[in-house]
């Protein structure tokens, strides 16, 4: 009982100290604020993957009552604490992810032409800007067959990742 | 199992999410089966948000480790400047004693002096550079003056297409016309955005010509209804400064009310000893190179040092300190200024020195004020630990600066010229004089005499100079002495805005830093930093911008970012490349300090294990190296099973590629750590850059170092040391190789060539 206790404090102390130090990388006046354009950064960079909604409705509860631009440690920690704990926004597992590019993959094919993906990564869902699909093609299409070969292309995302 | 904890298990929750996952896939692909054409608009939004999700969780860890990358190269850099410190200390130490190493060497410690200025009258000059002959096969630009645009158009075109180099007699001829040109022009240059033309300010280039390519692609080039003011640092680092600053100076003269130019602290003879310039120069020119570098000492300290846009918009290249005057800066005589690094000199004549040699023999019976105020300035770093393996130069300097009023403070100053300091010692020989005032170096001779005192004026001036190429801004009130740099002031926004509020203005442009996104803003908005050398660190470090200004005196901000390879590298990609490069460079520092930091680990690691905690870690590298690592810099050391560092693994990759037999490892390691410094003596000894010096001086400049700071060298160690790298034992060694043996290889690189 008190090994799991101690071990769950220890837990929330690692915790802390994680959030610490990825808060600390975007604090750049070393006074314990960071701009609210970087939170979406620091919260993906703690292993999170929150949907642009899950992402502003969870500013909503770190921002202040009178948005200012920045976001106040003392309000960021104890939210990012509770979703840490509780492992909200899990990252996607690889195969979800293969499945979710072969949905889009209507005619089977194996691939997706670059226009098929620009238009719904553009359209649908929460749509990329222009710089992010402009980054993710160059990454993700065969410069020989000018396709996107979706299963080769998740599986060097996830191993790069790691 | 029911002990209350609210965290749930790591499977558990994976667990479910993933059968949530599946089933909305599952019973969606049955869907899916039934109409084999389009997915149902909810299934293609699901599936589009999944992917955009990992996506942009993908990219932000990779911003995250830019960022980290980013803060490795800074760090290092800014040390590196402090090292910068040390070796401007030791020049003042060589000038203070020059007549005393007479015994053992005049020629030697004459060569560390300015050069007189060339007796030779300018039209002489004029007439010495039309009688070098341009051969007929000579492909490349011809330029004759006045110059036109037909001239510039040629000397872009042959800079693009990477041809030949510019005749050094055009050369010449260029820096002959820009120097009398800059001689006219005042030291602050009053613009105004009137007829609406639009301004554009660009910051440091340092070298990289495809950048200022890029620019005037983008901007198009200089002309009169397309103003410039580029801010310092044209030279330094990058490989084609020359180039740089040729077409600079052309379009200078071309466009003389419509192109700006302002210097920056790398406009300096001595900063490019270190930092690449004088390398590039001595390269690419090898019969003239010398006379340009001379002439390019009067056209640097001839550049401007600030200007101002409609009175309200000031730039400068590094900023401006609590004592800044602008009235004051537009009276000096700016050409007296040639490197940051050397104080002003009265006059170099011989009747000085003769004055110098009578009181020979004295003790010191005064001590003269803070005339030499860089080193006042320097010996105020409360950053040079003790630990840095000079015998604690710092506390001995602190304590002095600490009995010496602020340099900051001139009127101080002015009565110090006539009284002693508390201690009787000279404030400025902070390291390497005992109480009574006389050097431990063994051969020189036992007295020391005090220099003449400077009129304090020339201080004054030198510490405006200095302040305004020099500075950087901070985010705290207050103006604080830059330690990083060895030179300026950290200033801060209070600072900022008693500057403004003075002379009216609105807002200060300044360079001098590089900034991710090519600049920044601070201090409320009042303060820019532009900087316009992309990728500076390494390929995808950082973007450079330049900003146009209307007269409605609203900053217009341009990004770019110049790609070295035609097949466009993805940020992943680029990232991966900045990051290796910053962690070898990380490991070539720990390397450098082995012996220290062994040291520093084995004191947290008290039972013996060859481990320490990787926070303990941490400290003890930032405590040496005075780093400020991220804590991200494990890839640098091998982990135990138990998550603790494995310390002695970070020195593991590197092996020295020709190590000297006779060279015991503890020196190796000091050689190795000051080789940069060591290699800018060198050239400084080597006036003819032929990469040869005497064995004599060789040695004579090695001990001086040595003694100066307090590194414990046999001299005998040296003494073997030199004759065994002259190889062919005529007396000279060819430094450039001697210095090779020093270089590390990296265990990576050498597995690729394999």
């Amino acid at each position: 009982m008190a090994e799991e206790k101690e071990s769950a404090e220890a837990m929330i102390s690692e915790i802390h100290k994680q959030i610490t130090d990825a808060f600390d990388v975007f604090d750049h006046e070393f006074n314990k604020t960071v701009d609210v354009r970087e939170v979406g950064t620091i919260i993906r960079s703690l292993s999170c993957c929150p949907s642009e909604g899950e992402l502003h409705d969870l500013l909503a509860e770190i921002e202040e009552e009178e948005p200012t631009g920045y976001i106040r440690f003392e309000k960021f920690l104890p939210t990012m604490t509770k979703v840490l704990m509780e492992r909200r926004y899990r990252p996607i597992p690889e195969d979800v992810l293969l499945q979710a590019f072969e949905v889009l993959d209507q005619e089977k094919k194996g691939h997706l032409e670059p226009e098929e993906l620009t238009k719904y990564m553009s359209e649908e869902g929460e749509p990329f800007t222009q710089e992010e699909m402009e980054e993710m093609l160059s990454a993700a299409v065969d410069p020989d067959k000018n396709v996107i070969l979706y299963k080769d292309y998740v599986g060097m995302m996830t191993v790069e990742d790691n | 199992m029911g002990c209350g904890t609210s965290v749930a298990t790591e499977s558990q929750t994976k667990q479910s999410e993933k059968e949530l996952t599946y089933k909305l896939f599952y019973s969606i692909t049955q869907r899916a089966d039934e109409s084999p054409k389009a997915p149902s608009p909810a299934l293609a939004m699901k599936a589009a948000v999944l992917i955009q999700r990992w996506y942009r969780r993908y990219m932000a860890r990779i911003e995250i480790r830019r960022r980290y990358t980013w803060s490795i190269f800074q760090s290092i850099e800014y040390a590196g400047e402090q090292d910068q410190l040390q070796l401007s200390s030791f020049f003042t130490f060589m000038l203070d004693n020059f007549t005393h190493l007479g015994g053992a060497s005049p020629d030697l410690i004459s060569q560390f002096l300015d050069p007189t200025s060339d007796p030779m009258e300018e039209e002489d000059r004029a007439a010495k550079y039309e009688k070098i002959e341009v051969p007929d096969s000579y492909p490349g630009p011809r330029l004759s003056f006045p110059l036109t645009v037909a001239h510039t158009n040629a000397l872009l075109k042959a800079f693009k297409q990477q041809q030949q180099h510019l005749h050094a007699r055009y050369v010449l001829q260029l820096l002959h016309e820009t120097k009398k040109f800059l001689k006219k022009l005042p030291n602050i240059i009053h613009l105004s955005t009137s007829y609406t033309k639009e301004i554009t300010i660009c910051g440091d280039l340092h070298g990289k010509l495809d950048d200022l390519l890029l620019i005037f692609y983008k901007n198009g080039l200089p002309s009169i209804e397309n103003p410039y003011v580029f801010n310092g640092d044209f030279v330094d680092r990058g490989k084609k400064s020359v180039e740089i600053i040729i077409i600079l100076f052309a379009f200078l003269l071309l466009y003389p009310n419509d192109m700006h130019l302002n210097r920056g602290n790398h406009e300096d003879h001595i900063m490019n000893l270190r930092y690449g310039f004088t390398k590039e120069v001595m390269q690419k020119y090898r019969s003239h190179g010398r006379e340009i570098l001379l002439l390019l000492q009067d056209v640097f300290s001839l550049l401007p040092l600030a200007t101002i846009i409609d009175n309200k918009v000031l730039i400068v290249h590094g900023g401006v300190s609590d004592m800044t005057d602008l009235d004051y800066l537009a009276s000096i005589e700016r050409h007296k200024f040639k490197s940051a690094l050397r104080p002003p000199r009265m006059s170099i004549d011989s009747s000085q020195d003769e004055d110098k040699r009578k009181t020979k023999g004295q003790l010191p019976a005064q001590s003269s004020g803070g005339h030499r105020s860089i080193s006042t300035r320097y010996s105020g770093n409360h950053l040079m630990k003790p630990s840095s393996g000079a015998s604690s130069p710092s506390s001995s300097s602190s304590s002095l600066s600490s009995s010496i009023p602020k340099s900051h403070r001139m009127s101080d100053a002015q009565e110090k010229d006539t009284s002693t300091t508390s201690n009787g010692q000279h404030p400025l020989h902070h390291r390497s004089i005992s109480p009574a005032g006389i050097l431990e170096v063994p051969f020189l001779d036992s007295d020391v005499t005090i220099t003449p005192r400077v009129p304090s004026r020339e201080e004054m001036e030198w510490k405006q100079i200095v302040d305004l190429l020099w500075s950087d801004p901070k985010n705290q009130n207050g103006c604080s002495p830059n330690s990083f740099r060895g030179g300026g002031c950290y200033f801060g926004p209070d600072v900022t805005l008693t500057l403004l509020k003075k002379y009216q203005l609105k807002m200060l442009i300044r360079s001098h830093e590089c900034k991710q996104e090519g600049y920044e803003l601070c201090h409320d908005g009042q303060v820019i930093t532009i900087f316009s050398a992309s990728n500076y660190y390494e390929e995808g470090s950082n973007r450079g911008a330049y900003i146009k200004l209307g007269p409605d005196l609203v900053p217009r901000f341009f990004q770019y970012q110049v790609s070295k390879s035609t097949r466009r590298m993805t940020l992943q990609q680029r990232v991966s490349v900045a990051e290796g490069s910053a962690l070898k460079s990380l490991r070539e520092k720990l390397y450098a300090h082995r012996s220290e930091l062994i040291a520093a680990f084995k004191q947290y690691d008290t039972y013996n294990t060859g481990t320490v905690s990787t926070s303990d870690w941490a400290s003890a590298v930032e405590s040496v190296l005075c780093l400020d690592l991220p804590e991200d810099a494990m890839p640098l050391v091998r982990l135990a099973p138990d998550g603790s560092v494995e310390y002695l693994s970070c020195f593991e990759d590197l092996h020295m590629e020709q190590p000297i037999k006779e060279v015991t490892p503890s020196l190796v390691e000091t050689l190795y750590r000051y080789r940069t410094d060591l290699e800018i003596i060198f050239n400084m000894i080597d006036k003819d850059h032929s990469g040869l010096i005497s064995i004599e001086e060789f040695r004579q400049t090695w001990r001086l170092f040595s003694s100066h700071l307090h590194v414990h060298v046999d001299n005998a160690a040296i003494d073997d040391l030199a004759r065994s790298i002259d190889f062919n034992k005529d007396g000279s060694i060819d430094f450039n190789e001697f210095l090779e043996a020093f270089r590390v290889v990296h265990k990576l690189d050498s597995k690729e060539k394999h």
